[in-house]
């Protein structure tokens, strides 16, 4: 019989399980167009709900009228502020302990701010009505600039905070600010930089950008009276977080609140928060007593829902001057806006940027950050990274240039020298982060050996003489970036939402037939999780991946976690994946042993299967085992196969990675052209290489968007002059570059199966790459730091600085 | 708003409906045919998450009104696969090369490339480029969708798909 059993090998092979290719299982209804997103909700006498907005930045509200357009026929209802006190919902907390305007109450504070909702019977009526709410406003001085928020004449923005002195993060030291935030040890950095052979200075501004997924932010509420009950459809990339908060706003009890998250078109941040839309849809269906859409459109999506970054970052190094760093010192202005809508975990007001000393071993570093309010949106999401990492990694990678540049050493080099060593992990960061492994010197080696790093130096050198001759207006940029990010928030000493800890969950059944499901707290807007994570199923339990199903999204159904943002699925859900596994086949293993009449420790796993150790004929198939859970199990056991399992990780994961960008760039119209660029990732092990390629790619574009491009940008006045597509930068397939990925594995020790995450480095590392390279085109010719975004425009604009079209 | 009776055809079947002359196309195809697969991602005709085929012609249907489309013939995502569920090249060519992350620009991006297809059923890497740079997708940086596009082509011309070396 032994003949006809299939190798451990092939067995192993048709299970899907973790590190191949497994194709999509989401992609058979996407495909053909049957994906279910919100806006594809349709439910009987459902009514629209569209909003008056602001268009002045900063102003007093005088008078609002209503009558013509309630008036107008199909209008059910025009909800405004002084509607929302009614039932104390008029502003609303944030999840970064600040509170926020639901509705306009008594002034505007940024542009398209909320002002009235009309409900109607088409979405068409309602967009109508929202039109004829007369508003009365009386103009007020307005600041959009961070670096003039704390000035001692600055606009007031929040006249509500005027006599607190404490904010949620400490004392306040002015009207507009918001927190400050240390890092470090100050007076050893200090030290450091009296004795410093070489420093840097240098302010490093990361602008103001949009996560701006494809699908917007939208949600249906349907308040049943009779239950007294709550059910939400909505693009939540953390359904739990919504309902509990839900239940905080509205006293509606948890239990009786149903959040359901469906297919989402994209996240990458943008969907974390708690929006007007929201409220409003939800007091809307409890007013009307009928089911309520909202949809946002493009335009209100880019001015008003959840931006990213808008940090300025006063940074220096000092290093020695055979080129050791030895402190590194920050100072950063983090403009939140009207109001501090951060989607942070709630003790970090700066997320995570501490980890700013990136992968380089510095001794010693200090980092302060001042949130300030100006007359912006609010928000202040994660755009496909963990909380402002992608700010410290642009940082670091930027300084790390500028200090090579002014000790004349290669970047590459200089880096080398730096890098934190193998054999120093794990390994404690200046600012206290304990990496978890990683191995930067082969990385970095490998990158530069496949691209052939110094035949690429010797071409920029011809360049750039040939440059000088005047025999080319092209100058050749070589970009350097080595990141290490902090994913997978994370251990409940350091993080929490609200007090919430940010464990993650999984809960998985095997059915008799050997079949089963898996619910989780995470929440796929695109990553796939209904393929990997029943990858990691198949390896843990030697079950089919087909055979298993993926259900998040619904939080009646799903085990309570914090959802899925910042890179966490993988390393807390995923390790809760494996422990719950992990349970499941303890107790298959008792029963195998039963059946066998052995004992537990005389079997042995074998890819799908317990066999008696020195016997491999005498085994029991996990299917088997599925069956005889429900039907013969030991006497005493419950009978049963399943298990919940709630991860608290041990520690963050720290992904890394060795990215090198070239550009050329004709001076004379500021036209860059990306010639290549390669990524080497390392993201622990590797759950599904097609997936994590994909990924790469994504994020890759987003950053090349990012830092060539996109910029929500403001007039003095509080305009909002980006937001649309006109105006937004999103690359499309022709000025995309060709993509060319690699990686490295170092697993994670604290990791059950060493899981890193990977969904957002190519954000964090591809951003400093590019900016690396512009700025490394230009380098030769004297320039030091030019800003992002490296459009045509600014691009040409930094070329005529240097006097290139004299 | 008083009403306008239109009639197209739709994936193979004739549709007449009563519309207000403001409604978009996009609009009448998602909730009054319930055809639910293209998507509205902006205001401004970039994304081309709605598109569809009007007329041998790709069109973003949240600029064309639905008056506008009547009499025309209108080709779908929910169209593209045979009678029998068998999926088209294209949907196949999509998910075997991994060309779609969230799926929401999917519908839209696998239409226009049908068109594409009509019109250069053997194109290059740069010309499939440019033929979809009027559809944004935000996931996969493009590469895979190129290769989708590659893909479906070398099976509708009945040639070997051979993946460019990275």
């Amino acid at each position: 019989m032994n003949d006809q059993t299939p190798t451990s090998a092939e067995r192993a092979e048709r299970l899907q399980g973790m590190g191949c290719k497994r194709k999509r299982v989401e992609d058979i209804r996407f495909v053909q167009g049957k994906g279910n997103y919100v806006d594809d909700l349709k439910l009987p006498g459902m009514l629209y709900g569209d909003f008056t907005r602001s268009p002045h930045a900063h102003a007093r509200i005088t008078k609002i009228d209503t009558t013509k357009a309630a008036a107008v026929p199909g209008v059910v209802a025009v909800l405004t502020a002084e509607t929302l006190k009614t039932v104390n919902l008029a502003w609303m907390p944030t999840l970064a302990g600040d509170v926020q305007m639901v509705l306009a109450d008594g002034k505007v504070l940024f542009q398209n701010q909320e002002v009235a909702f009309v409900i109607a019977e088409d979405r068409y009526v309602a967009a109508d009505a929202a039109d004829l709410v007369e508003v009365e406003y009386e103009a007020l001085p307005v600041n959009v600039d961070p670096l003039k928020a704390m000035a001692s004449d600055a606009p007031m923005i929040r006249e509500d905070l005027k006599d607190k002195t404490d904010g949620a993060h400490g004392a306040r030291k002015h009207y507009n600010h918001v927190f400050n935030w240390q890092a470090g040890d100050e007076a050893a950095t200090d030290a450091a930089f009296d004795k410093a052979d070489v420093t840097i200075k240098e302010l490093i501004v990361y602008p103001r950008v949009h996560p701006c997924p494809l699908e917007t932010c939208q949600c249906v509420a349907s308040f049943d009276k009779i239950k007294g009950e709550l059910t939400l459809w909505g693009t939540f990339q953390a359904p739990h977080v919504i309902r509990t908060v839900g239940s905080l706003i509205s006293k509606i009890p948890e239990h009786k609140i149903h959040v359901i998250a469906p297919d989402i078109g994209g996240g990458f941040g943008n969907k974390v928060g708690a929006y007007s839309g929201y409220i409003c849809a939800i007091v809307a269906s409890i007013v009307t007593g009928r089911p309520v859409k909202w949809v946002e459109d493009r335009i209100e999506n880019l001015s008003t829902t959840a931006f990213a970054r808008d940090f300025h970052m006063e940074t220096e190094i000092a290093a020695t001057r055979d080129g050791k760093v030895t402190a590194l010192r920050c100072y950063t202005i983090a403009d939140h806006g009207a109001f501090d809508a951060c989607a942070n975990a709630t003790k970090w007001p700066a997320g995570l940027f501490s980890i700013i000393t990136g992968s380089y071993d510095f001794p010693t570093a200090h980092v302060s950050v001042d949130g300030v309010y100006t007359n912006k949106a609010p928000g202040g999401v994660a755009y496909r990274c963990s909380f402002r990492v992608t700010e410290a990694a642009y940082c670091i990678e930027r300084a790390m240039d500028i200090m090579a540049q002014k000790l004349g050493m290669d970047p590459a080099e200089f880096r080398m020298k730096n890098l934190i060593r193998r054999e120093q992990f794990p390994y404690t960061s200046a600012t206290g982060w304990q990496y978890d492994s990683g191995d930067y010197h082969t990385a970095m080696t490998k990158a530069m050996e496949t691209v052939n790093y110094k035949a690429l130096r010797e071409e920029q050198k011809a360049k750039q003489e040939a440059f000088r001759r005047g025999e080319t207006r092209d100058v050749m940029g070589i970009g350097v970036a080595f990141f290490t990010e902090i994913v997978g928030a994370g251990p409940s000493r350091a993080c929490d939402i609200l007090g919430i800890a940010m464990f993650d969950s999984a809960e998985i059944r095997i059915h008799p037939t050997g079949t089963g499901i898996c619910r989780l707290g995470t929440k796929s807007q695109g990553q796939g999780h209904e393929t990997t994570y029943a990858q990691i199923i198949a390896t843990e339990l030697g079950l089919p991946a087909d055979n298993i199903a993926v259900e998040e999204g619904n939080t009646d159904t799903a085990p309570y976690g914090l959802g899925t943002y910042g890179s966490r699925s993988t390393p807390v859900s995923g390790a809760a994946t494996a422990m719950a596994c992990r349970k499941i086949k303890a107790k298959a293993q008792m029963i195998a042993a039963y059946m066998l009449e052995v004992h537990d420790d005389d079997l042995e796993w074998d890819v799908d299967r317990f066999r008696v150790k020195g016997n491999p004929e005498r085994f029991k198939t996990m299917t088997e085992l599925a069956w005889a859970a429900y039907h013969e199990v030991p006497p005493g056991m419950e009978p049963g196969l399943e298990a919940i399992n709630y991860y608290d990780p041990p520690n963050f994961t720290f992904p890394f990675g060795a990215y090198i960008c070239v550009v050329d760039v004709d001076v004379d119209t500021g036209e860059t052209k990306i010639r290549r660029f390669y990524a080497l990732d390392d993201c622990g092990t590797r759950i599904n290489p097609m997936i994590i390629e994909g990924q790469i790619h994504g994020g890759l574009t987003e950053a090349f968007g990012i830092a060539m491009g996109q910029i929500i940008h403001y007039d003095d006045e509080g305009n909002v002059t980006t937001a649309s597509l006109m105006d937004y930068f999103l690359p499309t397939a022709v000025e995309t570059p060709h993509w060319e990925t690699d990686w490295t594995t170092t697993p994670s020790p604290h990791h059950p199966i060493g899981a890193k995450g990977v969904g957002e480095s190519p954000n964090v590392g591809g951003v400093p790459c590019f900016a690396n390279a512009v700025n490394d085109a230009f380098g030769f010719l004297g320039s030091t730091h030019i800003a992002m975004p490296h459009d045509h425009w600014r691009t040409w604009m930094a070329a005529d600085k240097l006097g290139l079209h004299a | 708003m008083a009403k306008t009776q239109i009639a197209m055809k739709v994936n193979g079947k004739a549709v007449d409906a009563l519309v207000e002359p403001r409604t978009l196309l996009i609009h009448f195809l998602r909730e009054q045919l319930n055809l639910t697969g293209p998507h509205i991602g902006c205001d401004t005709s970039h994304c081309g998450a709605c598109t569809v085929d009007l007329d041998g012609k790709s069109v973003k249907s949240c600029t064309l009104f639905a008056v506008q489309a009547s009499g025309g013939d209108i080709r779908t995502i929910e169209g593209m696969a045979a009678a029998d569920g068998t999926l088209h090249a294209l949907q196949e060519g999509f998910r075997e090369m991994h060309g779609l992350q969230c799926g929401f620009c999917t519908p839209g991006m696998i239409v226009r490339a049908w068109r594409l297809l009509q019109e250069n059923p053997s194109p290059s890497e740069e010309e499939i480029r440019f033929g979809i740079s009027g559809n944004l997708c935000r996931c996969t940086g493009y590469q895979n969708i190129v290769k989708a596009i590659q893909y479906a082509a070398a099976k509708l011309n009945g040639t070997a798909f051979q993946e460019a070396a990275e």
